[in-house]
């Protein structure tokens, strides 16, 4: 039997402003439990909350460059819950009037594009952390529970994609170009292992054929590409099989366990909860003018499609290459900042894919973290080119300035590296190796040409590296003649 | 020569005789300390007395006041020479509005051991005033009811008639200030809570104009309606105590932007050529006669004062009632919801799941009074209802405003009755919340179109305090003190608890 799928995901993420949503409490990850809350964000009565103007450019641009309509006049609404990680027992969050309605976004599958709307686009703020005490962390076998309030209060931007997802390579495509939309906005760094990017699905599947009923499954938890792809994979064949059986499916918020790979229902919905939405009397309705969008609009950068369209064309570089070069932001600016003062843009692209990229992954770090700027690499480069260094030499110089941070011509200076290209000193060196080689000599006089790179191995041997190496071939060629 | 008791001196009194150095800031408390003996175990205007703390703030503001210099010549004057207006003078503040580290009940179970970690801005603001917190007044649960008789502690007593209830919910403001216990309060008022009480307790109240004081650490009942104001035996002390909570508060995102202005400059123009409309849809059907005679008293003394005055109607407010018994229902069972036990306030004990402690701790914490309009107020926002209910109030809400709007264009001020009636028998209507409802319903309109109004005496019926309402378009509260304060002048209201023994 065939199936028909539909896709639509809910991205939560953190915006990277210093301070939370609503109050002046700092949003640092990692420190230590409740350090960062103030009477404000623990919900404490008689606290009023007061926008963060930042958060708010930050999703208007979001907005922006995901196509959205930017609302002209917009609201918050309170969203009544009770929860143990919700201080005022409400959330701040948007309702009818979000900042950003019926945008897009071009994803591209086998140089094919396809594109998924954007239903909208929305602020809130996030909840606290609740932890679980006990071996295993899960709620069922916890022996205690605590609250951290420092997630309290940050400032949460809500991507609400329209259900025109179609596969789980697609939904993977969608989210690795939000995200990477996402840091070049430099809104939010994305961290999913902090959960800082944080993925809900909503799935249906049918028969082929049939109307989509309403029983979509909400799918929570699928906090890396890994389980998003496993989540949905599982999600789509669990309720293609019930279909198979003609059972009945049902309207249900399901979480996914990264241990097992599989799905469990949470809870099976008779309706929607029922959140009692109204406006939030303690802020003022906000209009957003043209002047404003116009002042974020010049704050939105080059957007990847189009940056790697345009690296593309204008270093001439291939595909593949382009594509790891823009994978992010900071590795497209490290590229485009070697490439204005060296002329060479495919060997800038080598030496960033080959060797600075095997060492970030080796250390873990990020580019924007590296010891190594554009200057370092690009003035290795130029070592090259001048024949003051060997290409060999450089592999070393180069690691040496992943973790020292030191300029290619001290390190050069300082292990005496300098390659030799004096005739005279190498001609001596080599006249050595033809008196120490004479059978090898004969050979090649003999005409076995392979035996020519052993005689070249030598005088490199002897000089440590650091002959030139194109100087030894021509000399060696001419001493043979 | 017995000395006169300095409790029965206003604010304004008070501060006079302060800066000429005739009684000091410890005098003063010390006196509101000793009436505070003679009348809190009758009257039981505080939940919470701050009279030690008061009298070490006094004598620390009196080392101030009185500290010397020596000049030219051997003399010595004050280092100080004009001292702040309310330096030194007392006052009580309502037990819903924060006080750090001072317990903060909200007149409720559930926060009945509560203690702030942060003031209020007010409070920050009488602080920086020198004035000194004489304790935490008594109101009705959440600032829900109209007699005190909701607060989960006790009832506070009319100090007219013991019998009687003091009005609510900021009783124990509006019987402390008549009494004798402060020269000055604070109160809060949501649909009438600062008005109501000083009319039935023979006090001026005033209700600013909504964004004019911050309600930054104010409980919050109904945020688009909550607003703080002064409760003072004259219109004098209410401007000068307006003059120091007023004004823009970056805590507060529907605060107002607004040049900070002297209200005591309208405290001697006259009145003459004042527009005044008297509220003909507050002057009918549910209003005791005595009340409207009153009401009818007062356009005299303002006609005699060469005001103007004719009868104008505002449709629209016979809807008011209901819309605010949704709106303010619903922005509470929200507002509420925080209350869970959780992080302050009590906690239910025995309980099994984080459900049966929400369950438990709401329960038992809340009154009844409160958890019926939580449960109003639930049900007003479910889906299917919120059209129905809501979104209709608002719209009345719209049209109460545009009705207020209309009319100033031709009046400068309105008048009508604060109170259909005077103070009623404690036990009186508390079994009958619809019988209490209406006692708001004179001073509701203006919350719900958030301009001003001011409460003050026009009369007495058996020995019980009759208030008139005068209201004033958004910001003109300078204009209601103007017009107050020609009033009082020419009616001559004798607070007689203040002069009982107990």
């Amino acid at each position: 039997m065939e199936f028909e799928i539909k896709i639509g995901l809910e991205t939560h993420v953190e915006l990277l402003t210093d301070s939370k949503m609503f109050c002046g409490c700092s949003t640092k990850f990692g420190t230590a439990p409740n350090t960062q809350t103030c009477p404000i964000c623990l919900g404490h009565p008689g606290t009023l909350p007061v926008i963060n103007k930042k958060a708010f450019d930050y999703t208007i641009k979001v907005a922006l460059a995901l196509n959205c309509k930017i609302a002209n006049f917009t609201q918050f609404h309170r969203k009544n819950y009770f929860y143990p990680d919700l201080p005022k027992g409400y959330q701040i969050s948007q309702y009818d009037l979000p900042i950003g309605l019926n945008g897009y976004l071009d994803i591209k599958l086998n140089s094919k594009v396809k594109r998924i709307g954007i239903s909208r686009v929305h602020m809130e703020e996030d909840t606290a952390k609740l932890l679980h005490f006990g071996e295993t962390g899960r709620i069922s076998e916890a022996t205690g529970s605590g609250l951290d309030f420092n997630r309290c209060g940050i400032p949460l931007l809500e991507i609400v994609s329209a259900p025109d997802i179609k596969n789980v390579t697609q939904a993977k495509a969608y989210v690795m170009l939000l995200k990477k939309i996402l840091e070049y906005l430099e809104v939010s760094d994305c961290n999913m292992e902090e959960g800082k990017f944080r993925i809900d699905a909503n799935i249906s599947v049918k028969k082929l054929g049939d109307e989509y009923s309403k029983t979509r499954t909400e799918l929570k938890n699928l906090n890396s590409f890994r389980f998003l792809e496993k989540g949905l994979s599982y999600e789509i064949k669990r309720q293609s099989e019930i279909l198979n059986k003609s059972e009945k499916l049902y309207l249900e918020t399901r979480h996914f366990d990264s241990k097992t790979m599989t799905t469990k229902s949470m809870r099976i919905k008779e309706e929607a909860q029922d959140y009692r939405y109204f406006p939030e009397p303690d802020l003022v309705p906000i209009e957003i003018s043209r002047e404003w969008v116009d002042e974020i609009k010049k704050t939105v950068p080059e957007l990847p499609s189009i940056r790697t369209d345009r690296i593309k064309k204008q270093y001439d570089i291939s595909d593949n290459d382009v594509e790891i070069i823009t994978s992010t932001k900071s590795m497209a600016d490290f590229f485009e900042s070697c490439a204005k003062i060296y002329p060479y843009p495919k060997i800038i692209s080598n030496w960033i894919i080959r060797d600075l990229l095997y060492l970030l992954n080796q250390e873990q770090i990020q580019i924007e973290n590296c010891k190594i700027s554009s200057e370092h690499l690009v003035d290795m480069l130029k070592m090259i080119d001048t024949g003051s260094i060997s290409g060999k030499i450089a592999k070393s110089i180069f690691k040496e300035m992943f973790k020292t941070g030191k300029m290619p011509g001290d390190i050069v200076q300082e292990k005496g590296l300098e390659q030799i290209s004096d005739i005279d000193k190498l001609t001596d060196i080599i006249e050595q190796v033809l008196k120490e080689n004479p059978e090898i000599v004969t050979q090649y006089l003999s005409g076995k040409m392979q035996v020519f790179t052993f005689l070249v191995g030598q005088v490199m041997k002897k000089t440590k590296g650091k002959a030139n190496p194109k100087l030894v071939n021509e000399l060696l060629k001419k001493k043979l003649k | 020569m017995v000395k006169e008791r300095l409790y029965k001196l206003s604010a304004k009194e008070l501060s006079d005789l302060m800066s000429k150095r005739e009684i000091s800031s410890y005098e003063t408390v010390k006196d509101i300390a000793e009436r505070m003996e003679e009348v809190e175990t009758i009257v039981k205007s505080y939940i919470t007395t701050n009279i030690y703390k008061a009298i070490a703030a006094a004598r620390k503001i009196d080392k101030f006041i009185y500290k010397k210099k020596r000049i030219r010549g051997g003399k010595f004057i004050y280092r100080t020479k004009n001292i702040e207006p309310l330096t030194g003078i007392p006052i009580a503040v309502k037990d819903n509005i924060t006080t750090k580290g001072i317990h903060t009940t909200c007149g409720s179970n559930i926060l009945g051991n509560y203690k702030p970690i942060y003031d209020a801005t007010v409070i920050n603001k009488i602080k920086e005033s020198n004035m000194i917190l004489t304790g935490k007044t008594n109101m009705d649960e959440f600032a829900m009811g109209s007699s005190t008789e909701n607060s989960s502690f006790w009832t506070t007593h009319n100090p007219w008639n013991l019998n009687n209830v003091p009005g609510g919910s900021s009783g124990g403001s509006a019987a402390a200030v008549a009494v004798g216990e402060t020269p000055l309060a604070l109160g809060t008022d949501t649909g009438g809570s600062i008005r109501q009480p000083a009319a039935l307790c023979g006090v001026v109240g005033l209700k600013p104009t909504y964004g004019l004081v911050s309600r930054f650490g104010l409980i919050a009942f109904a945020s688009s309606l909550d607003q703080i104001g002064p409760i003072t035996r004259n219109v004098q002390d209410c401007a000068l105590l307006l003059n120091i909570i007023a004004g823009h508060d970056s805590l507060d995102s529907t605060s107002v932007f607004k040049d900070k202005e002297d209200y005591t400059k309208y405290l001697k123009e006259d009145i003459s050529g004042l527009k005044i409309g008297i509220i003909k849809e507050l002057m009918g059907e549910g209003i005791s006669n005595y009340v409207k005679g009153a009401v009818y008293k007062a356009i005299n003394i303002f006609s005699s004062l060469g005001a103007f005055c004719e009868e104008i109607s505002l449709p629209s407010l016979k809807f008011a009632l209901s819309a605010y018994y949704i709106i303010a229902p619903a922005e509470a069972s929200s507002n509420l919801a925080r209350y869970d036990g959780i992080r302050y306030g009590l906690r239910a004990k025995k309980v099994k799941s984080f459900r049966s402690m929400y369950r438990k701790t709401r329960s038992q914490g809340f009154g009844d009074e409160v958890k019926r309009r939580i449960m109003l107020g639930t049900y007003a926002l479910s889906r299917g209802y919120y059209e129905a209910y809501y979104l209709q109030a608002q719209k009345v809400r719209t049209l109460i405003i545009n009705d207020f709007k209309k009319v100033f264009k031709k009046f400068d001020v309105l008048i009508s009755p604060t109170t259909p009636s005077v103070a009623f028998k404690i036990g009186e209507k508390f079994e009958d919340p619809l019988t209490m409802y209406l006692s708001d319903i004179c001073t509701i309109p203006v919350n719900l179109a958030g301009i001003p109004a001011i409460s003050i005496p026009c009369g007495l019926k058996n020995n019980l305090p009759i208030g008139l309402q005068i209201i004033a378009p958004h910001f003109e509260e300078g204009l209601l003190i103007k017009t107050a304060y020609n009033f009082e002048k020419k009616f001559n209201f004798k607070l007689k608890p203040l002069y009982r023994k107990f």
